[in-house]
């Protein structure tokens, strides 16, 4: 009789699985690590027409510079394109859109969820449509309206169209999260003669956080990654990262801008990694979040 | 337009302007900006009705009236929008699927930073990530390198040819979505019951058995959720044509009201009526979650 514990895999199997993963490791970090190399090269290396390990060693660049680093790509992008005003108009969008979609969302979100009336549930459903409709549908039919009343082009417009269409998600997680919540919590302080804000204010807001900050990331995500609604609705002064890092393309034919754009990719794509390295644990709760429940 | 006269102190000479006034007269008669009904629906930028019935009639075979078919911009779009969604999805469960269970016989030590670099392509930015990519198999990136090699043709180009672009497009939607369901997936396997595992064990199931009769019937209902979400998020497929600069050979729903969008002429109508049929495709593509959601109320 085989004493082999029936839960070890068989080696063949341990082979298959790590190779897989380690394949799938290569696919997921390395076009990141080789943008990040790439990015201290000079154009002519990084998209090198005579041999692709140019763009390691950095033949081109060590002719053109004297060394087989350069920071011109940066020093481009964000001295010469000044893509430091296009952070900071994403960090204004940012920080505006987080704040207002939480605040609305929290507070809408433990309504629905305490809620027994129906429309609660159509409400539920129709945030679901407009989560279902493409961005860009929706922007076409704001676009009319703001050229009239003279909005187009504003920080703030954009703010608003992007906690509009930030809400329908911010609202199903928070609700599905208040709805983890016992009901007999905020039911006890309002049998100790709390009235219903005072029960949200001292019983559901000290253990509404990790649900708060899980949904913030994602409102975070939207704002950040944003690409269709800031493209239609900013101008050239108040363009945030994204479009800015679209607009570098259209001048790829100058030599030395596709570096520009290289360069300003790294740069809008550090701050999300050290998002993930902090709040990995709260994104991968807040993805699984709508799965668990149904 | 008329001609007028103009005499000065050095002669005359003729001019010819637009008459303001009977201008007016015209306009008021047919106005610019007026109620064309379902016009818009039925131009040749969208549903395209005596074009298809053109094409229809005049076509010599199939294949001849598929390519009549796809040089109108809508059904074009629409082409595309449905096969990248109905490729990429089923693909991106089988990826994602395959990678929850190779991470979760991985030894615990290396499981957090295995989720950490499986998040990277979902996280990044997909203007970015799609970007970045398309560097990568430009004829001059190293992946395009690789591809020329491969194929043994040193001229080929992921931007000339159209099979190539779609698959492309089609490979940035699996890299970027199979995070999403690696993730969902590997939460419930961690939630598979030892018991029935064990169970199906000592009953002599061998592992392939296991995985089919215990785990798979378990994940069940997260494959139906991930499917849902991913057809709702393939369908508006967007940055990654933007950044592959795909006009050319593939335009989606999303780029084809955005190219609509912008722009000199800034199309609001065409656009606007892009907008409506995209929603209505959307609605048909979850009506049975609708249906299924409404029983289930019902029921309840």
């Amino acid at each position: 009789m085989s004493t082999a514990n029936p839960r070890k895999q068989p080696t063949s199997l341990r082979i298959i699985l790590t190779g897989f993963l380690v394949l799938w490791v290569i696919m997921a970090a390395f076009p990141f690590l080789w943008t990040l190399w790439g990015s201290f090269k000079v154009e002519g290396d990084f998209f090198s027409k005579a041999n692709w390990i140019y763009a390691l060693t950095g033949e081109s660049t060590r002719i053109e510079t004297g060394s087989s680093f350069t920071g011109d790509g940066y020093y481009g992008a964000w001295v010469t394109e000044e893509f430091g005003r296009a952070v900071m108009n994403t960090s204004i969008v940012c920080f505006c859109v987080v704040t207002i979609s939480l605040t609305l969302s929290t507070l809408a979100g433990y309504a629905l969820s305490r809620s027994t009336y129906n429309y609660a549930f159509w409400i539920l459903i129709a945030a679901l449509m407009f989560r279902a409709m493409p961005q860009i549908t929706l922007v076409s039919g704001y676009l009319l309206p703001f050229y009239e009343w003279n909005l187009w082009g504003r920080l703030g417009t954009t703010i608003v169209v992007l906690v509009a269409i930030n809400q329908p998600f911010s609202l199903w997680m928070m609700t599905s999260f208040f709805r983890n919540i016992p009901k007999d919590l905020d039911e006890s302080a309002m049998v100790d003669g709390c009235n219903r804000f005072q029960a949200f204010r001292h019983v559901i807001l000290p253990v509404m956080w990790p649900g708060v900050i899980t949904t913030g990331l994602f409102s975070f995500l939207l704002a950040y990654n944003d690409f269709p609604v800031a493209a239609m609705l900013l101008d050239q002064e108040n363009q945030t990262m994204i479009p800015k890092i679209a607009s570098f393309l259209g001048t790829t034919q100058t030599k030395g801008n596709a570096m520009f754009a290289v360069a300003a990719v790294v740069s809008a794509t550090a701050p999300l990694f050290v998002l993930i390295l902090f709040f990995q644990r709260q994104i991968v709760s807040g993805l699984t979040a709508g799965a668990v429940k149904g | 337009m008329e001609v007028v006269e103009t005499c000065g102190p050095f002669g005359c000479n003729q001019t010819t302007s637009v008459n303001q006034e009977q201008t007016l007269v015209l306009r008021e008669a047919e106005p610019l900006g007026r109620f064309v009904g379902f016009e818009n629906y039925t131009n040749r930028g969208h549903l395209a009705f005596s074009e298809m019935g053109e094409a229809w009639r005049t076509s010599t075979g199939w294949g001849d009236w598929w390519s009549k078919v796809m040089n109108l911009p809508f059904y074009s779009a629409i082409v595309f929008t449905l096969t990248f969604t109905f490729i990429v999805t089923p693909l991106t469960i089988v990826l994602g699927f395959s990678i929850a269970i190779a991470v979760n016989s991985a030894s615990r030590v290396l499981r957090g930073p295995l989720i950490f670099v499986s998040l990277l392509p979902f996280i990044i930015t997909p203007l970015v990530g799609s970007l970045v990519l398309f560097w990568m198999v430009d004829a001059r990136g190293v992946l395009g390198h690789a591809i020329q090699a491969i194929a043994g043709n040193p001229d080929l180009s992921v931007k000339a040819s159209t099979p190539m672009m779609w698959i492309m497009l089609m490979v940035y939607g699996i890299w970027h979505a199979a995070p999403f369901a690696f993730v969902v997936f590997y939460a419930g396997l961690q939630s598979v019951s030892q018991d029935a595992d064990e169970a199906a064990m000592i009953d002599g199931a061998n592992r392939w058995q296991r995985v089919r009769y215990v785990t798979i019937p378990h994940i069940m209902p997260l494959v139906t959720f991930v499917a849902l979400i991913q057809l709702m998020d393939n369908f508006r497929v967007f940055e990654p044509l933007i950044s592959f600069s795909a006009e050319a050979h593939a335009q989606s729903l999303s780029t084809y009201i955005f190219s609509d969008l912008g722009g000199e002429t800034r199309l609001l109508n065409s656009a606007a009526t892009t907008s409506l049929l995209t929603v209505l495709c959307v609605g048909i593509l979850l009506s049975p979650v609708l249906v299924r959601t409404w029983r289930d109320f019902k029921r309840a």
